[in-house]
């Protein structure tokens, strides 16, 4: 595991240790968290068909997802005929490789990004610099975790690790003297003032996108009817991306797709009150191909499989991909907000990461296997979903997948054992009232005030989070035919 | 990279979508059944509404709420409108894209306007003391404007890069709810939804405006003449009366 990457990642209980251990990360997480609860909450309290467009979002992202394959031909054709290319791939193997050859192609070593999720997932930026390409994160916190060398913790704020002075840090480190406002009073002049940050991230990125030859962009939304690609973003980083350059791609994973125009009166109204907890965000750009005299003359779409289709497959496991990577659900999340992103091992976190992440790449590696339990199934998240994700439900079933994986194993682990034990004991009332004897006369040794908190040997791993409550010293059964001869 | 290798890409991520799903059919079918119980769905108008002196005065309270400053003009004070927003500025040399509403111009007297025909370059749209533009409509609900390129909002880039945006709407252009923006505009186009300066969330999620963006925002709405108020229409805009 290196600093910016997600390769080799601890398992979930391991990583959330570390985090749980960190008294910084849990204030900056607790206050972040706590301030977009509240403006989401106040955002979607203001409209009395909340739950209508909820329904229609949830249906039209379904309605999508069983007629992929009808809306992303109808896709490439609108975007070819308006005057853009669509390319394929498999994986994110091929799609970095897609990019990175049509940068090439424009002769051009530099491009700037807008915050895009997908090129996170295919770790874009390592493979254009292989291919000997800088690629320059434009959105705030995006550039905060580029130049302090860290990994993203959130979908919709990466940086939301860092507080305003470990931000200010970082810029005096790693931009130049100009940027980081040396020039305005001598060494050391920039504060910690969130407006001062932003101003120092203005000047920083200014040339950079009045010289910018080539753009990369994710969608938030892709318009089959039409062609038409959507980008919501805050600070105009997004606009300079999208309309200077000469060249604009695109890389978007299949399930962006939505049928019609139309269909964006729902999601233009779910998505910000959702995600940034504002009416609506302060830009949202939408394209269709090339325009004459206006923005990039060339126009490349990069749709990317990368797991998708065989999230697909799975009837219970497929609502993940509605998902709008709005973040609610992050933001609600009880286990989020006490051990950050970095504990989840991939750049989805929280809820929606916990049941993308383990269908995306699979249940191979042990991050990925301990991602369904990363929850309480407290609920919240299937709560705030703008589209009505059941989260819960999802988890439950991935569990289940990860304890099935195991099931083909030759030897059976402790929990497989401990499960056949059970079978057999619960199916016979004789064998039942035995171990309960022996229970009770068990937890007469270990019992402390009518709890248990340490169990002996390999059971010591269910107490080394909870106590247990002792179990009773004689069994309902017992009591009855003991008090009622 | 070749085409061949592109197309065996689409044709094995088509053949995983429909190993997944099954194939499509009865598609118009099933999308017509997606449930749209909310509000306004397919853009309904409500007659009298867009314009209306109640849908006007929530657009500028939420432009308001997100750090524009905005008000509403008569017709026939909108050009001394535009004049003193420039004038407190101190704007010198602004940018007024082709097809600027003519009645208008009389408050561009003061200062050097750029045309934008033949194009100005990107280093001196950086150094314009503004830009002044329309916009093809307004959505008082979220307090949102959007240019789409047409007559008076000239290409992206005019409102983009200069630091300072008067956006100067008539009050009719100005309906209740997203559905009725977008079932107004035309895909076709590149289209920008503004909702207040450029702004970011993204330190400690403390809302901090100014970043790429126009960094000042200032709006004009300008009132039809004259604007009678539909008779005994006193709805406010959600009413949780209404079915």
């Amino acid at each position: 595991m290196n600093g910016t990457t997600f390769l080799g990642m601890p398992a979930f209980p391991r990583a959330a240790r570390d985090a749980l251990g960190d008294a910084q990360l849990r204030r900056n997480l607790a206050e972040a968290t706590r301030t977009i609860r509240d403006k989401r909450d106040e955002a979607v309290g203001e409209l009395p068909d909340w739950e209508e467009l909820r329904e229609a979002g949830r249906a039209l992202k379904e309605h999508t997802l069983l007629h992929l394959d009808r809306y992303l031909l109808q896709f490439e054709e609108q975007v070819t005929a308006a005057g853009g290319t669509v390319h394929w791939a498999r994986d994110s193997a091929e799609a970095n490789r897609i990019v990175a050859d049509l940068v090439k192609r424009t002769g051009r070593n530099e491009v700037v990004k807008v915050k895009s999720m997908a090129t996170q997932e295919t770790g874009l930026n390592t493979a254009l610099e292989q291919a000997g390409i800088r690629a320059y994160e434009t959105d705030l916190a995006e550039l905060i975790v580029q130049l302090g060398q860290d990994r993203p913790s959130h979908i919709l704020v990466p940086a939301i690790h860092r507080n305003r002075a470990e931000i200010r840090e970082i810029f005096r480190r790693e931009m130049g003297t100009r940027a980081a406002g040396d020039d305005l009073g001598g060494a050391g002049a920039l504060g910690d003032d969130p407006q001062e940050l932003a101003e120092a991230a203005r000047r920083h990125l200014r040339e950079k996108f009045l010289r910018a030859e080539v753009g990369i962009c994710g969608a938030n939304f892709l318009v089959a009817e039409t062609g038409t690609v959507v980008v919501a973003e805050s600070e105009g980083n997004g606009r300079m991306c999208l309309s200077l350059p000469q060249t604009l791609i695109c890389l978007a994973g299949i399930e962006k797709v939505v049928p019609r125009w139309q269909d964006l009166e729902v999601f233009l109204q779910l998505l910000p009150r959702s995600s940034t907890g504002e009416r609506m965000n302060p830009y949202t750009s939408t394209w269709t191909g090339t325009a004459d005299h206006d923005g990039p003359r060339e126009f490349h779409v990069v749709l990317l499989d990368g797991g998708r289709t065989a999230t697909l497959a799975d009837p219970i496991g497929r609502q993940a991909l509605n998902c709008i990577r709005c973040s609610a659900c992050l933001n609600v999340c009880p286990v989020y907000e006490r051990v950050g992103g970095h504990a989840y091992g991939s750049v989805y976190p929280g809820p929606i990461g916990a049941i993308l992440g383990p269908q995306l790449r699979g249940t191979a590696s042990p991050v990925d296997r301990s991602l369904p339990y990363a929850s309480t199934l407290c609920g919240a998240c299937y709560e705030v979903c703008p589209v009505k994700i059941n989260i819960p439900e999802v988890l439950v079933h991935l569990r289940a997948r990860v304890v099935d994986g195991k099931r083909r194993r030759p030897l059976p682990g402790l929990e497989r054992l401990a499960m056949a034990a059970a079978r057999w004991t619960l199916s016979s009332p004789r064998r039942l009232a035995g171990a309960q004897r022996m229970a009770a006369a068990a937890a007469r040794l270990v019992r402390h005030n009518g709890r248990i908190r340490r169990l002996p040997g390999p059971l010591a791993g269910w107490t080394d989070a909870r106590d247990l409550p002792a179990p009773a010293p004689e069994s309902f059964r017992t009591w009855w035919r003991r008090t009622n001869p | 990279m070749t085409a061949s290798f592109r197309s065996a890409a689409r044709e094995e991520v088509l053949a995983r979508i429909r190993r997944a799903v099954g194939g499509s059919s009865a598609v118009e079918q099933r999308y017509a059944q997606v449930p749209r119980g909310y509000r306004n769905a397919g853009g309904a108008q409500r007659p009298g509404e867009a314009g209306s002196p109640q849908t006007v005065a929530l657009f500028l309270e939420r432009l308001a709420d997100y750090g524009a400053s905005a008000r509403l003009v008569d017709a026939s004070a909108a050009p001394s409108a535009i004049a003193e927003a420039l004038t407190g500025r101190s704007a010198g040399t602004v940018v007024v894209p082709h097809g600027f509403p003519e009645p208008w111009h009389a408050g561009l007297a003061e200062v050097r306007v750029l045309g934008d025909d033949p194009p100005v370059g990107l280093d001196a749209l950086d150094t314009v003391d503004g830009v002044v533009t329309t916009a093809a409509t307004g959505v008082a609900a979220t307090g949102t404007f959007v240019l789409d390129g047409g007559p008076g909002q000239g290409r992206r880039a005019l409102t983009l890069v200069p630091d300072y945006h008067l956006c100067v709407i008539p009050a009719d252009r100005i309906v209740r709810s997203v559905p009725e923006a977008v079932a107004l505009l035309d895909p076709v186009r590149p289209l920008t939804f503004v909702s207040g300066p450029s702004a970011t969330s993204d330190i400690e999620m403390k809302r901090v405006e100014g970043v790429h963006g126009p960094r000042t925002l200032e709006v004009l709405v300008v009132a039809a003449e004259p604007p009678p108020p539909p008779p005994g229409d006193h709805r406010p805009i959600y009413d949780p009366a209404e079915p």
